[in-house]
């Protein structure tokens, strides 16, 4: 009942960040069509130590869908050919018997990679600490129901607020930015009532990170929605870009 | 240099807007350049007092200002996008093995290259048409690209100014003959194809990057910049195929007709 | 081992206001000279960083994943509760705390889950503020849904993604904490043991994944928020990296573990599909308000699917078991948890199982779509079909789905006391690693509540309180320089050379393999006195194959996920037979622990409240001693023990 198929896997190997990485071809046999494709690399990985030789390394946690782990760039895609899903939730009967599957680890120069298919992806954690948070203590929250938001504005807030982190946008994207992970960092909070208070100094200071940190601006094609495991819509780029003017206009005309 | 303006240019969002804002300003010359040189279908009269009108009637103050305020957005546009392309190629030095875009159109991933083939057209252009500077191209013989002053017509009859006719250029003819060289028509056909693909992103890209689009209105956009897009193209291509099927023909009376002009010859001598 | 709940005097819902205005101060000039290590980043140590932080006290935060904002909290669907009571339906505190001991089987420290339920508003409020988008309602108020049986909707959700949007709200908040430098960050950092001075937590031993680098990190206290162990059975719906090392290292130097044998099987989840399985993927229980759960009567027919032969639409009305219907009238498909997995196993073990490997039961919506119309099913179930349909190849609206129990909670963990401090002063457990809450079984949306309470709520103010009592003097007085660093620093080391010197033929992940299987097999859903005396003796022999024969290929500088994997399974391989153990000496049936020889004649678990109303906590004496037992005995002065029935 269960059908499997032979693959060749053309993987980056690369030893750590100060060396060189290059393809290694690896022949798979048996690889059954409901494994999902990090399971095809377990396989890969057992046969792999069972040579002796090192496993390919590669980022990967909940398997499924939502921590944003898994990160690699599967025949030129990224997470793969499926739309709307995560490495670790594509399966392999998307693939078919005698396929050659090149797998490369996301490419950006502020993601650089540590090892085979692991990137370093701590640039997102500082365009957070930048201001990607609604400022409040412990213990100091007014009663939850005390201010409504109306449900359209709650969903919007929802679908930005969906993003996992991952960085398929930048991997996707042929200028490596970051635009659609920091807006919609910046669309959930700055269309909240909570977060207006530091809507402008957010969208400023996450800008200003994202570009310290090395991203490419974006130029509005589109990859980075096409390959979001949670199909963050370029709308909120739209919104970034908005908020961002309205907070440097008025920062020109700001009393002084 | 840190004053709100300098972030402003130095972020990636700047200096996007600014080529947005430029590119509105860019997008909507062409569509008066085009307006203005479809009136050649109308007869030499109609385009040489068209372009009396621009060269004569403005205050030379004004004309040069606004090419310069053109120059201007062309050179802004251009530099944010060297700066940004620059920026980009630095964050993202590497590709893939197996490169392939998903959604991306055609259009929008040679953006680049579409804007430097147009940057070439149109000094070409300035230099063919305005400055009139292409070696080659044999301004001062008659007949080849005429710069030679006819009167100015209006309503079939040469506009008079102090009892002596008012001179202008002989648009219609510099057109005609510019367009008879196959290799000019050729480059010319080709940058607004480019001129076509390069508005069918940017004119929706435009509104993307001021925050003025969402889901609903990129549907639209898209189709309002690709028609637009084309609208310019058929626009600016129809010229140069007329003249090569022979439509339009050169004019050396300025449009006063040969009869008149015979006659005015005759008075004149 | 000394086991003083210190649960405050006068009536329970007093406790904890009393408690808070007993509690030691911190001037808030003074906090800044302490130095407190949180260890995990999920909802329960990120608040408790975050927290901390904004008191004023300088943290440490590690965690193994590439960043804090990816801690398995985030994979949480269903939603938290609270006792707001804003549909009016008769919720309050007390219903709350009923519900949460009643559900946990009368297993849990009454106090502890009475300030739970206590701050459970409070959360609410908490994350609303920090930007956590709820569902609502048009009016703008906030939308509740009843969740897991209980008969109030009192639980809070966005979309499917509670726990992702709950973790966020903390991550965002610690990550203000590290941009303004009061939480220094350490990710891809493992904690690989405890060190103790004079007694007292005050430090911790990493490895930097990343770099290879073993350091040593000191600090006031030490706050363990590292999740749970349900990773002992290989499979499960943990993520890949969950481990029980930094409890179980807690626990070898000196942390009592508390009832490691309560885990709860979650019975919604999809089948396993073959040997290449590496993890189990949940869908929420709310398919079980409209979905059947059937297998065939004759197990010829069950075969006949197995095979392939036979599709469960062939199957007519009159050859099918609905077995929870059946079984439990009153409840039907909605049984709690542990029952319905229960059955769910029992119908595969008569061989009427109908997945290729045997192992699960239909959960069928062809009767609601009749019903309700597809397009109904559609708007309640659309994305879990669609994730279904995304891991199995089969569309759910044209052929019954295929569910079978996993793993998916652990309500066992490090023993505290109403301060949530361990048996190692200075040693504070929140979240999942602990065990207070739950009891033997926990109710729905009752884990995110609780480790955000402990996190929020419960940890800034004991912490704070523990570092009161120590005095301002001895802040920071403890360095690495202490000679007890070096001695663990040196174990550890020892530790890691041995993993790579051993050089065998099977590799780590093979030998987690194995583990899991005797554990499922024989502690899992039903356990008996033989099977788990079995069960010790074959985990023994395999801890011993495993330092004989596993392979850790590569080395100890830079990224080595096979030197990570080995480290943990050699610890589960350990704490493995420590539930054994548990679930052999608790000779009686209670939530999420059944024991075969304790039910009832209809085949349901049979509390003996007499000799078992006490949390049992094993103490460490030795790698090859057996552990020592303690009892917490468990005084119910608010809740009346009843019998859980829903027949």
């Amino acid at each position: 009942m269960e059908k499997t198929m032979n693959l060749t896997l053309k993987v980056w190997r690369q030893k750590n960040a100060a060396t060189d990485g290059q393809f290694v071809e690896y022949p798979l046999k048996d690889v059954s069509e409901d494994s999902s494709f990090l399971e095809m690399l377990d396989i890969l990985n057992e046969e792999l130590v069972e040579q002796g030789k090192e496993p390919v390394a590669f980022d990967h946690d909940c398997r499924e869908g939502i921590c944003g782990t898994c990160s690699m760039t599967i025949n030129g895609t990224a997470h793969g050919p499926q739309r709307a899903t995560t490495a670790c939730q594509l399966h392999m009967r998307h693939f078919h018997d005698g396929q050659t599957i090149t797998i490369e680890p996301w490419r950006a120069k502020p993601f650089p990679v540590m090892k085979d298919l692991i990137v370093d992806r701590t640039p997102f954690d500082r365009i957070m600490q930048a201001g990607g948070f609604i400022t409040g203590r412990a213990g100091s929250a007014v009663e939850a129901n005390a201010m409504p938001i109306p449900k359209g504005t709650a969903d919007y807030a929802m679908d930005a607020a969906a993003c996992i982190g991952c960085g398929a946008c930048v991997a996707a994207c042929p200028n490596a930015s970051a635009m659609l992970f920091t807006a919609a960092k910046v669309a959930h909070m700055n269309s909240l009532p909570q977060g207006k208070p530091e809507k402008d100094r957010r969208a400023l200071a996450m800008v200003t990170t994202m570009d310290g940190e090395g991203f490419g601006g974006c130029t509005n094609i589109g990859e980075c929605e096409a390959v979001c495991p949670k199909e963050i819509s370029l709308d909120m780029i739209a919104q970034l870009n908005r908020d961002y003017a309205a907070a440097q206009v008025k920062s020109f005309f700001k009393a002084v | 240099m840190s004053s709100p303006f300098c972030n402003f240019i130095r972020s990636t969002i700047g200096r996007k807007i600014l080529m947005a804002l430029t590119g509105l300003v860019l997008v909507l010359f062409v569509m008066g350049h085009m307006l203005g040189n479809l009136q050649i279908f109308l007869g030499a009269e109609v385009i040489n007092a068209y372009a009396y009108q621009l060269h004569y009637e403005l205050p030379t103050a004004a004309l040069w200002g606004i090419r310069l305020f053109l120059l201007a957005c062309v050179a802004v546009h251009i530099w944010a996008a060297v700066s940004l392309t620059l920026d980009n190629k630095r964050a993202r030095p590497d590709s893939y093995a197996a490169e392939k875009p998903v959604q991306a159109t055609y259009a929008s991933r040679t953006m680049r290259i579409s804007g430097v083939i147009l940057l070439a057209f149109i000094i070409f252009h300035i230099a063919h048409y305005t400055a009139r500077v292409v070696p080659g191209m044999q301004y001062e013989e008659p007949g080849v690209l005429s710069p030679t002053e006819v009167p100015l017509v209006k309503g079939g009859e040469m506009v008079l100014k102090d009892g002596q006719p008012v001179m202008t250029f002989n648009v219609n003819d510099m057109m005609v003959a510019g367009f008879q060289v196959w290799w000019v028509s050729a480059f010319y056909i080709i940058a607004t194809g480019l001129l076509c693909m390069h508005l069918a992103h940017g004119v929706s890209s435009m509104f993307q990057t001021v925050g003025l689009r969402n889901k609903i209105w990129r549907k639209r956009l898209d189709l309002v910049a690709l028609a637009y897009g084309w609208v310019v193209f058929i626009g600016f291509a129809v010229i140069p195929l007329a003249v090569l099927t022979g439509l339009l023909q050169m004019d050396p009376t300025g449009g006063l007709g040969e009869e008149v002009a015979a006659i005015t010859e005759t008075i004149q001598k | 081992m000394n086991l003083d709940a210190k649960i405050p005097e006068g009536p329970i819902a007093e406790k904890w206001s009393k408690h808070k205005v007993k509690m030691k101060l911190v001037n808030p000039a003074n906090r800044r000279k302490y130095h407190i290590i949180v260890v995990g980043s999920g909802l329960a140590g990120g608040a408790a960083a975050a927290s901390l932080a904004e008191q004023g006290y300088n943290v440490s935060c590690f965690c193994y994943q590439d960043s804090p904002r990816r801690a398995h909290s985030i994979a949480a669907q269903g939603g938290i509760n609270a006792a707001k009571n804003y549909q009016n339906d008769g919720d309050s505190v007390y219903r709350l705390f009923y519900d949460t001991v009643k559900g946990g089987d009368y297993r849990a420290r009454e106090a502890n889950v009475y300030r739970l339920a206590e701050v459970s508003n409070n959360i609410i409020d908490q994350c609303v503020a920090s930007g956590v988008p709820f569902a609502r309602e048009y009016g703008g108020q906030l939308a509740n849904r009843s969740f897991g049986g209980a008969q109030v909707a009192r639980t809070f959700y966005a979309r499917g993604q509670t726990g992702q949007q709950l973790l966020l709200g903390a991550y965002s908040s610690l990550s203000r904490q590290i941009g303004l430098g009061k939480v220094t960050m350490y990710n891809r950092h493992e904690m690989l043991d405890v060190v103790k001075v004079d007694g007292h937590a005050k430090g911790i031993i990493v490895r930097n994944m990343a770099t290879g680098e073993v350091s040593r990190h000191a600090g006031d206290c030490v706050v363990l928020a590292t999740g749970g162990y349900g990773n002992v059975f290989f499979l499960s719906t943990n993520a890949q990296g969950c481990n029980v090392t930094a409890a179980y290292r807690a626990y070898k130097r000196g942390a009592g573990f508390a009832n490691p044998c309560y885990t709860q099987i979650h019975p919604t989840c999809i089948p396993v599909h073959g040997e290449q399985q590496s993890k189990l993927t949940l869908m929420s229980e709310s398919l079980r308000n409209d979905g059947r759960v059937w297998v065939p009567k004759s197990a010829e027919t069950a075969q006949k699917i197995r095979e392939g032969k036979l599709s469960g639409n062939d199957v007519p009305e009159d050859e099918r078991d609905y077995f929870l219907e059946r079984k439990y009238p009153s409840f039907g498909n909605l049984a709690p948890r542990d029952i319905s997995s229960r059955a769910a196993k029992e119908a595969c073990d008569e061989g009427r199982g109908i997945a290729a490997t045997g192992l699960g039961v239909f959960l069928d919506f062809r009767d609601a779509i009749k019903r309700d119309g597809r397009k109904a099913i559609e708007e309640r179930y659309g994305n879990l079909f669609d994730m279904y349909e995304c891991i199995t190849g089969d569309n759910p609206y044209q052929v019954p789905m295929m569910i079978f129990p996993a793993v998916h909670y652990t309500m066992g963990g490090l023993w505290v006391d109403y301060n949530l401090e361990s048996t190692i002063p200075g040693m504070f457990v929140g979240g999942e690693a602990n065990f207070s809450d739950h009891g033997a079984n926990r109710l729905g949306a009752s884990a995110l509540m609780q480790g955000l309470a402990d996190g929020y709520f419960v940890l800034p103010y004991t912490v704070g309180n523990y570092l009161g009592e120590q005095g301002v003097a001895a802040a920071g007085q403890i360095t690495t320089e202490h000679p007890a660093f070096a001695e663990v620093e040196a174990d550890v080391k020892a530790r890691i050379d041995k993993l790579l010197s051993i050089n065998g033929t099977e590799s780590p992940r093979s030998f987690h393999k194995r583990l899991g299987q005797i554990i499922w097999e024989k502690c899992g859903m039903a356990r008996s006195k033989a099977g788990l005396q079995e069960a010790i003796q074959e985990v023994q022999a395999l801890r011993k194959e495993f330092w004989e024969n596993v392979r850790v290929v590569g080395d100890a500088d830079g990224i080595n996920p096979e030197l990570e994997k080995a480290g943990r399974v050699a610890d589960f391989m350990e704490f493995g037979e420590l539930m054994c153990r548990d679930a052999l000496m608790r000779e009686e049936s209670c939530g999420g622990h059944f024991r075969v020889e304790h039910q009832t004649e209809e085949g349901e678990a049979k509390r003996d409240d007499e000799n078992f109303s006490f949390v049992g906590v094993w103490e460490y004496l030795g790698d090859d001693a057996e552990p020592g037992l303690h009892r917490e005995s468990l005084i119910y002065e608010n809740v009346k023990l009843a019998t859980r029935s829903y027949k």
